[in-house]
């Protein structure tokens, strides 16, 4: 019985309790199959993580900057190396001082970050009508449920209800809390981008790419965790029987 | 401990030579091989070894991470992150460390609890609890350092709560947060030293818990029934027969540490840690790591300013009461041992104990739940309540039932209680 | 009791061999089962302290940005016959000299004369160490590239600059501990064992390299 209350017990504090802290938010909406990243054998999807960083550079980069990231790291979504030195190659970075002690220009390298889009904060606030838009390389990690904060955010942009008093310059969201956003809906049409692979660009499919995107690019290494998870859970349930074997063989003439 | 030592045979020459100059395999055998240990532990005792072992997987963890990190307020964030992305087998070290935090907390936690229900604070063991008492509160210290270090916007809020609790100290409050800070905020120079001390400090842990293990080998262990040992037939040598229990225990405990690291590493942290630190702005619901609730709903629960009477003269704010509240629950534990003077130790024989023990812990778990929600309404009175039930626990009940319970009758003996459970 | 393990009537799974058969009856094959339990217990936990050991020592070695940042490139237009410049590659000085005919032709002796060949501590031709140094089939025997950091114990041996010492064998000379290197960068005289090392270098125009 005593047992029976302390497993009860440890159990309540290690489920309740975070679960208590992160209280759900307002109704999120998943796309129609899920996330191919989550649950416990979950992996990324190669072909959305493609057409989802095409999105973000077509589209989200115009204000977004992803300073975590760099181009080097695009091989790991599925580009050889050529391919990556070729995106690299459409940016131009500014480097420096050189002999004569100026900076120049050069284009950008697998090795260099992603382009930012503002120099700095106060940059990006004056052309964004005083708002700050985020940096996006731990966006899914930063927000309670991420992924479908985030496609609920792309997919949220309404019109607004007609009791409701519209600050200048903001956007009515259904999402977002306190439903006015500063960003103008980013995916506001179909075809905004054109997938190589065929795949149609609707706005849906854009924002349920573009978010799977971001997932990997705030957690990469999420693969190799869940791969070393698997052996690691294994080889210790096996320790676990060994050892019981070992106790209760022990304990077993001790009367 | 060396001195009434007698030579052991080890049958191998080098350890001989050198036990008989230095015996520290001499000792190693007195304490842990054949250390008589009651023989009716359950598997909450399995615990306290749980606990050494995260203590190790921690220090082992913290040191790698130490050699990545670098504590700047323009760095610290991005460092992290490349620990997370660049370094090999970074995104594992630190998972592990930041999941070990709270694996270590429901280990000494469950520790805790089973102190409580089979009474080991009481006479002779009350320096080994108070010894435990202190680690807690170390760790609470180094804990809370720890999740500075990321820089993140919980990093820096928490660290602005938390410094700003010394403020209620009346006159000198106020000089104590800017000397705790370094500055008029925290910044810089209070991000260095909390790295300086979360360094430190879990090696002066490690020495608290070495005392503590000191002074249990002196007392000897407590056990379900609580009572001493009387004979060779209540004990077996420590050595195999709880080590291998104890690894049994540590394995298990290993299982679903390693299912948080690997398969849910965030859900016991908060999405805003990755944002980084913004001084300007504070998230809406601050909220410490949930080891802390607890002591937070109480910090929390404190909502009047206490006046002499027809008179506008705060004698203690909402503020200081608070925070006198907060120190006051872990006094609690530090008196506890003369707060409840019942001769029998185990909650097994005391009916009366056994119920208030399982309030208490509810108590104790819905101020959890309580330090999670906003302080309003209905939340705050939930608080307020159980608050009230923490303290009334200690200083109430148990007093009462020192004079009041009617004990149990003991059994004679370790050994005839387990031979009477066969039956 | 000074056997610590015969307490009560236990059977521990050395008993056997101090109390006999009598005690425990039964327990003649328990017991070899019981070692192999034992044996694969303690087997599977040092082989997860092993497992859980590596990625900690894992994690110290360069990581991937570092990786990434392993190439550098020098313009070397500026730099006149008989000048040397000294560049940062990967943390470490990298040499580049801008050798005369004569400093080539002092290498390339020893290449030709079998006596001065055998006597070099790291036996290398100065055709081989400069083979990098080419462009569109043109060799540039005169641009020699090498990492500048004395094999013997790790310091910058001394010759870049036109005023410092060049050693006996007018190349490189190494202060610390008094190694020469020759026009080449052989090791010549002194502690160091091998010849300064040559990174793996790339020219991409007749004047701009590519080092890493």
């Amino acid at each position: 019985m005593n047992r029976f209350f302390a497993a009860l017990t440890l159990a309540t504090i290690l489920l309740a309790f975070p679960a208590g802290a992160n209280e759900a938010e307002s109704q999120l909406r998943t796309p129609q199959g899920g996330w191919p990243q989550s649950g416990i054998f979950g992996t990324y999807d190669r072909g959305a993580l493609q057409r989802g960083f095409l999105v973000y550079k077509q589209v989200c980069a115009a204000c977004h900057s992803m300073n975590l990231l760099s181009f080097r790291n695009l091989a790991s979504i599925g580009y050889n190396e050529d391919e990556v030195k070729a995106i690299a190659s459409e940016y131009t970075v500014t480097d420096g001082p050189n002999d004569e002690g100026a900076m120049f220009e050069r284009p950008a390298m697998p090795s260099d970050r992603f382009h930012a889009p503002f120099p700095n904060e106060k940059a990006a606030r004056a052309a964004n009508n005083g708002a700050y838009p985020p940096d996006l390389s731990l966006i899914v990690k930063a927000r309670l449920n991420g992924e479908d904060y985030l496609y609920s955010i792309l997919t949220g942009y309404t019109a607004a209800p007609e009791d409701m008093k519209m600050m200048p310059g903001m956007n009515y969201n259904d999402t977002y809390p306190g439903h006015q956003i500063a960003m103008p809906s980013p995916l506001s049409g179909d075809d905004l981008v054109s997938y190589s692979d065929g795949t149609k660009a609707t706005k849906e499919q854009m924002a349920k790419d573009v978010t799977q995107f971001l997932a990997w690019a705030a957690e990469p290494h999420m693969e190799d965790r869940k791969r070393m998870g698997a052996r690691a859970i294994i080889f210790l349930l096996v320790m676990a029987g060994i050892f019981y074997a070992a106790k209760r063989s022990l304990w077993r003439d001790l009367h | 401990m060396a001195g009434n030592t007698t030579p052991t045979d080890f049958g191998n020459p080098v350890i001989n030579w050198i036990d008989k100059r230095l015996p520290v395999f001499t000792m190693m055998q007195k304490e842990y091989g054949v250390f008589p240990t009651p023989r009716n532990f359950n598997y909450l005792w399995n615990f306290g070894a749980i606990a050494m072992v995260m203590l190790m997987v921690m220090i082992a963890s913290g040191l790698v991470l130490a050699m990545h990190y670098t504590a700047d307020t323009k760095l610290s964030f991005n460092v992290v992150e490349r620990i997370m992305r660049d370094v090999d087998y970074g995104w594992l070290v630190r998972y592990i460390h930041m999941n070990g935090a709270s694996m270590f907390f429901i280990a000494v936690y469950v520790h805790i609890f089973r102190g409580l229900y089979y009474g080991s604070y009481k006479q002779p063991r009350e320096l080994l609890w108070i010894l435990g008492v202190l680690i807690l509160l170390l760790m609470m210290a180094t804990a809370f350092m720890g999740y500075v270090l990321p820089w993140g916007q919980m990093s820096f809020w928490g660290a602005t709560v938390i410094t700003n609790l010394f403020s209620a100290i009346p006159l000198i409050g106020d000089t104590i947060v800017t000397w705790l800070w370094g500055g008029f905020s925290v910044d810089n120079p209070t991000l260095t030293r909390f790295f300086a001390l979360h360094f430190l400090l879990p090696f002066v842990i490690l020495g608290v818990v070495f005392l503590h293990i000191a002074a249990l080998h002196v007392s000897g262990s407590n056990n379900p029934l609580g009572i001493e040992p009387k004979s060779d037939k209540d004990t077996v040598p420590f050595s195999p027969y709880y080590t291998v229990k104890d690894l049994f225990g540590v394995c298990v405990f290993l299982i679903i540490y390693a299912a948080f690291v690997f398969y849910a590493p965030n859900y016991m942290g908060h999405p805003d840690n990755y944002t980084p630190a913004n001084p300007m702005v504070t998230p809406p619901h601050i909220v410490p790591e949930w080891y802390f609730l607890p002591f937070y709903a109480i910090l929390r629960s404190f909502t009047i300013d206490i006046v002499i009477p027809f008179t506008d003269i705060i004698i203690i704010s909402s503020k200081l009461g608070g925070v006198l509240l907060m120190f006051g629950s872990i006094a609690m534990m530090f008196i506890l041992p003369w707060l409840d003077t019942s001769p029998v130790r185990s909650a097994r024989f005391r009916p009366l104990y056994q119920k208030f023990f399982w309030l208490h812990l509810a108590v104790c778990i819905t101020l959890g739940f309580m330090g999670a929600k906003p302080p309003e309404g209905i939340y705050t009175v939930i608080s307020q309540i159980c608050t009230f039930l923490y303290f009334a626990h200690y200083l109430i009940v148990l007093p009462l039932l020192n004079k009041y319970e009617k004990p149990l009758p003991l059994p004679p003996s370790i050994h005839e209680a387990i031979l009477a459970q066969k039956k | 009791m000074g056997n610590p393990h015969s307490h009560g009537a236990q059977c521990s799974h050395d008993a056997p061999q101090k109390h006999g058969q009598e005690e425990c009856p039964d327990n003649g094959h328990d017991e070899s089962k019981r070692d192999f339990i034992f044996i694969s217990a303690a087997s599977m936990a040092a082989v997860g302290t092993g497992v859980v050991a590596w990625p900690f020592v894992a994690t110290l070695g360069p990581a991937k940005d570092t990786l990434a940042l392993s190439t550098t490139e020098i313009d070397l237009s500026p730099i006149q016959e008989g000048q040397a410049v000294t560049v940062m590659w990967r943390g470490k000085p990298v040499f580049i000299r801008r050798r005369t005919a004569q400093d080539i032709e002092l290498a390339r002796k020893v290449d030709g004369d079998a006596t001065a060949f055998n006597s070099l501590r790291d036996k290398q031709k100065d055709t081989d160490r400069v083979k990098q140094s080419t462009f569109g089939g043109k060799e540039m025997p005169q641009w020699l590239v090498m990492v500048g950091v004395c094999t013997h114990l790790g310091c910058v041996p001394m010759g870049q600059k036109p005023t410092d010492m060049r050693g006996d064998f007018d190349g490189w000379f190494c202060p610390c501990h008094g190694s020469h290197y020759d026009s080449a960068g052989r090791i010549r005289k002194g502690p160091a064992p091998h010849n300064l090392a040559v990174p793996t270098y790339t020219f991409l125009s007749e004047n701009r390299i590519r080092i890493g």
